[in-house]
């Protein structure tokens, strides 16, 4: 998860420059192109990714995971409510991106109200309602990832709801 | 759940694909953004060379790339009759925004109207006239004979008092240089229309009139100013929602201490330090949040006073500060007026200077004893703590380290625009900003904050008189035979807006009745049949719009208006900065400029004045010959704004988004030169070129049925606007991630209100009072003051005028904000509530 630290890095870093400064997004990934597959589909081929064991999961205690690749960062939360959306036995664990998706700031939880906020323009993002922005900049809900939970215990990334900041299609080829 | 949109790629801009400029039409804030549109059938590629970036899209991009756009940045549109894909996106290179978008500006193309992706399909199209009991699609020669018709009757039966109008005055959408020049020309030009207001108020007047009549304009600085200041005030404004990247990107710097070095470099002969910010408003907004997280809440002083209490505090501000001799004595005897004028007998004892002036303007010496208030006395009248309010006056005027004066910007908006005694109240703050020097230099400025953008330039209105007509008093008394509505919504953002609906609704049906009773195509018929109806106290309703509004369901003729991108358009925003936005799109259907919709109104009252036998009426109706909205720009603005003849389209195209800063002082290198702040030479906009001061004392609550309002009622309904939605709502009400989250206008309860009353977040509530009723959706707030609510105004499921009374100030500004009211529960939270966020709306950082 190398890429995805170093995503948050930059945006930090921007953010303590101040603002408007331009971007070194490209320049600092010196990740090779990945090759996309001979395939020409409708909609991207989303991965199955393993992200953790519900046993690994206390609640309001975020795990960073990174979906569809490692240069996407989210968080994986266990939330100690049931909510719509959410999986594993007591149906409260749910995945999201972190990259705010107005510019692409980190964002933080906060396990006082359950939200992910970010601290480049104020957005804020609810946890337990889908990732819904409670307040904010983005012109869109927080991408969600969809998960599946096996007879393990182990939860699966597989799909995501909304278009990741970034990046033009989810899954970069 | 959250509403999303499963979009999980979009189609890359190609190289050379084309790129226009545009500024963002909702709010006065006016950011860049660039429109880019390829064929259909083209896109790019993820390499350098296939993209308009020259960036590697196969790869994660950064934090405030150029390399990507949200979905809300993309759609489909035609453009000269072929579909195209369209992007747009913000402008990394703009002076105003650098780049940010706000979740308004930012989703203009999907807000865009599309047949091939069903965005916006609630647009007007097809003229419409009201025909075998419905509104029928039709021709343009058709609606426009009929309302020439009748307008051309009223005004032969009435004169042309009985042709009421209401209409944009302001620039972005639904308004701009051209379309408030073609309307401007029409009714003060081939007319004198007395009976006119404009879109969010009953009148035609100034919403700063003490302002202007003090000498003061009042957008005389620039957005770098606050990032120069040593201290921002800020009145009755909510910035962060409202002017959202004038904001993130000029204020936060500055608080957040990253403009040091620009202040260093431009003003070196003085100390500096992080900026500090008076917030003056009722209610702790997201904007008082945002400043305690980026400047500490040291350095931000937060005066939360009792509703409509301003002037009591800007007066003891005033007196305090110049008591303790913090004013620039210079300034004041080289720039403002010398002698004191005699106070009018009888003030302020019995209302104010005269009919057209509520205070009275006079110099500094005579405004400081007209306004004397102590500390103390200000503070029982605010409800604040007297060290509270010292202390205001001394992060606005107290001198720096060495002596060097405090550099203040003041910035105000509807909070005192639409609050208690708004002229003295105006007038009250101006002499603050006057007394201590702050008009005309860097870091300061004394400025209203504004909604639209601006786009003014018409004949004179000086015919409509001072205090302009009551407007909407005067149709609900049965006046006027014919209106012309503009892009505006009375029924949405008017006050006394339950009673205005009910007769509006009736006299307008008394016209549909008698067309429903003549035969349809039988214009002659058509037209007597409706002036029957209108001698009987009927009112033949034509709306100009570009969706369907409220208003518009009770008119009898629709026109439809193209907007912003479907053509050109020109406007300025708060800095006075001026744009093109370049026409990227075509027009919905037969859908076109406001401008050439008033061009052919004119042509059309020209040819039947003519019929009718009025020839030298109808020669009033020349010079309408504009066939695009170019033409009307340049019989408009090019001739009449002040150094427009520096400006052209072409010129404005090489601007880009930056444009350049009203009024243009020559065109030199290729450029257009502008003016980055007003009053620099400490000449103002008098006879004299003295500015004025006001004696304005405090006089309680100003406008008509307010205290007894008060007294009646338990709770202030205070209102206002949120983030997702200013100056957008016409086309958000078609926009699912907007109306996900506010289904319902909220209102920002306390929670021990909310248990008072037994509701529940997400329960749908009824606000009533004397004056009307309306509902809206409890929002448990934690910061609210028990016994202050704060709702969403002019929303369409919920409209907050419906509970102001009628009561205007004496130049019939409306008084939205003092506004009192009960609460009762209609319903349990609907399926629609139940799925919202009711968390905190401020950020945490932990």
């Amino acid at each position: 998860m190398t890429g995805c630290k170093k995503l948050i890095e930059v945006g930090r870093r921007q953010f303590l420059r101040g603002g408007a400064v331009a971007t070194a997004g490209a320049a600092a990934y010196a990740v090779a192109p990945k090759k996309a597959a001979a395939r020409s589909l409708a909609r991207v081929d989303y991965p199955s990714s393993r992200l953790a064991n519900v046993k690994d999961l206390t609640v309001d205690e975020p795990l960073d995971i990174a979906y569809p690749d490692d240069d996407s960062p989210g968080v994986l939360l266990k939330l100690g409510r049931r909510v719509p959306e959410g999986v594993g036995p007591d149906g409260d664990i749910v995945a999201f991106s972190t990259l705010c998706p107005h510019k692409g700031f980190p964002l933080n939880y906060v396990a006082a109200d359950k939200s992910l906020n970010c601290p480049g323009h104020f957005s804020r993002f609810d946890c337990e309602k889908g990732g819904m922005q409670i307040w904010g900049q983005a012109t869109q809900n927080l991408p969600q990832f969809t998960l599946r939970v096996d007879d393990r215990g182990d939860i699966h990334a597989e799909g995501v709801d909304e278009l990741i900041y970034g990046r033009l299609s989810n899954v970069l080829a | 759940m959250a509403y999303k949109r499963q979009i999980d790629r979009l189609p890359i801009i190609p190289a050379g694909a084309k790129k226009q400029s545009v500024t963002c039409h909702f709010c006065i804030v006016g950011c860049g953004y660039h429109a880019y549109s390829w064929p259909v059938n083209k896109q790019g590629g993820t390499a350098p060379s296939e993209n308009a970036f020259g960036t590697d899209l196969s790869e994660q991009q950064g934090a405030e790339t150029e390399a990507w756009y949200a979905p809300s940045m993309y759609n489909i549109v035609q453009q000269n009759g072929e579909a195209v894909h369209l992007v747009i996106k913000p402008d990394k290179a703009c002076a105003v925004n650098a780049g940010l978008g706000s979740i308004r500006g930012a989703r203009m193309a999907e807000n865009s109207y599309s047949r091939q992706r069903q965005t916006q399909q609630q647009r007007l199209t097809e003229p419409l006239v009201w025909r075998q009991g419905m509104k029928t699609p039709t021709s343009w020669e058709d609606a426009l004979d009929l309302v020439a018709r009748v307008t051309a009757k009223v005004i032969d039966e009435q004169g042309e008092d009985g042709l009421f109008v209401s209409a944009f005055d302001h620039g972005g959408a639904g308004g701009g240089y051209e379309n408030t020049w073609g309307t401007g020309k029409l009714y003060f030009g081939a007319m004198k229309v007395k009976n006119i207001r404009i879109h969010n108020r009953p009148a035609y007047n100034s919403e700063v009139h003490a302002t202007r009549d003090m000498g003061v304009g009042e957008l005389n600085n620039a957005y770098e100013d606050a990032e120069l200041a040593d201290t921002i005030m800020a009145i009755g404004t909510n910035p962060l929602e409202t002017q959202t990247n004038y904001f993130l990107n000029h204020w936060v710097p500055n608080l957040r201490g990253t403009s040091l070095d620009k202040k260093k470099a431009e003003l070196p002969s003085e100390p500096h330090g992080p900026g500090r910010i008076v917030i003056i408003d009722p209610r702790r907004t997201v904007t008082v949040n945002a400043c305690e997280e980026v400047a500490g809440k040291d350095n931000v002083l937060h005066l939360s006073l009792n509703s409509g209490t301003d002037l009591a505090l800007f007066n003891a501000l005033f007196t305090y500060i110049a008591d303790k001799g913090w004013i620039d004595k210079d300034f004041i005897a080289k720039s403002t007026l010398g002698e004191a004028v005699p106070r009018p007998a009888l003030y302020p004892a019995r209302g104010g200077a005269g009919p057209d002036r509520p205070g009275h303007l006079t110099n500094f010496a005579a405004a400081l004893e007209g306004n004397r208030t102590s500390i103390d006395d200000a503070a029982k009248i605010t409800g604040l703590a007297p060290a509270d309010i010292v202390k205001a006056a001394e992060w606005i005027a107290k001198p720096k380290e060495g002596g060097a004066r405090r550099r203040t910007m003041f910035g105000y908006e509807k909070g005192i625009i639409w609050g208690n005694d708004n002229y003295r109240t105006n007038g009250a703050l101006v002499n603050i900003a006057l007394a201590t020097g702050n008009v005309g230099r860097p870091g300061g400025g004394v400025v209203r904050l504004g909604g639209h953008q601006e786009g003014y330039v018409r004949p004179s209105d000086a015919h409509v008189g001072r205090p302009a007509a009551y407007v909407d008093q005067l149709l609900i008394s049965g006046k006027g035979g014919v209106h012309h509505v503009w892009a505006c919504d009375h029924y949405k953002t008017t006050l006394n807006a339950s009673e205005f609906k009910r007769i509006y609704n009736r006299r307008t049906q008394m016209v549909r009745e008698a067309m429903d009773a003549a035969p349809a195509g039988d214009r002659q018929a058509q037209v007597d049949a409706i002036m029957v109806a209108i001698r009987q106290g009927g009112l033949f309703a034509v709306d100009v719009d570009i969706v369907p509004t409220k208003i518009g369901e009770a008119c009898h003729v629709i026109l439809p208006a193209a907007t912003s991108g479907e053509m050109n358009l020109t406007s300025m925003n708060g800095e006075r900065r001026m744009r093109i936005t370049e026409r990227y799109m075509d027009p919905p259907g037969q859908s076109m400029p406001d401008c050439l919709v008033a061009a052919r109104i004119a042509n059309h009252l020209e040819r039947v004045l003519r019929e009718m036998g009025k020839g030298d009426y109808a020669d009033q109706f020349k010079g309408f010959d504009w066939q695009t909205e170019e033409d009307a720009f340049m019989d408009g603005y090019h001739k009449h704004a002040g150094g427009a003849e520096h400006v052209t389209y072409e010129r404005l195209r090489a601007m880009g988004t930056n444009g350049f800063q009203e009024p243009a002082q020559a065109f030199e290198n290729g450029k257009i030169v502008g003016t980055a702040r007003l009053y620099t030479d400490g000449v103002f906009s008098t006879e004299d070129g003295k500015a004025r001061f006001m004696d304005a004392p405090w006089r309680g609550l100003e406008a008509p049925g307010k205290d007894k309002q008060k007294a009646d009622h338990a709770f202030l309904i205070n209102n206002g606007r949120t983030n997702h939605v200013w100056q957008s709502a016409y086309l958000d009400v078609d926009n699912d991630l907007v109306t996900d989250r506010w289904p319902y206008p909220f209102i920002e309860m306390n929670p021990k209100d909310m248990a008072g009353l037994g509701l529940k977040e997400g329960d749908l509530v009824e606000v009533y009072n004397d004056a009307g009723s309306t509902q809206a959706m409890a929002y448990p707030t934690a910061s609210a003051k028990t016994g202050e609510t704060f709702m969403l105004f002019a929303y369409p499921t919920g409209v907050q005028g419906n509970v102001v009374n009628a009561g205007t100030n004496e130049l019939i500004l409306p008084n939205y904000k003092q506004t009192w009211a009960n609460i009762r529960k209609i319903a349990d939270a609907p399926a629609v509530t139940r799925g919202l966020s009711f968390k905190s709306q401020e950020y945490r950082s932990s």
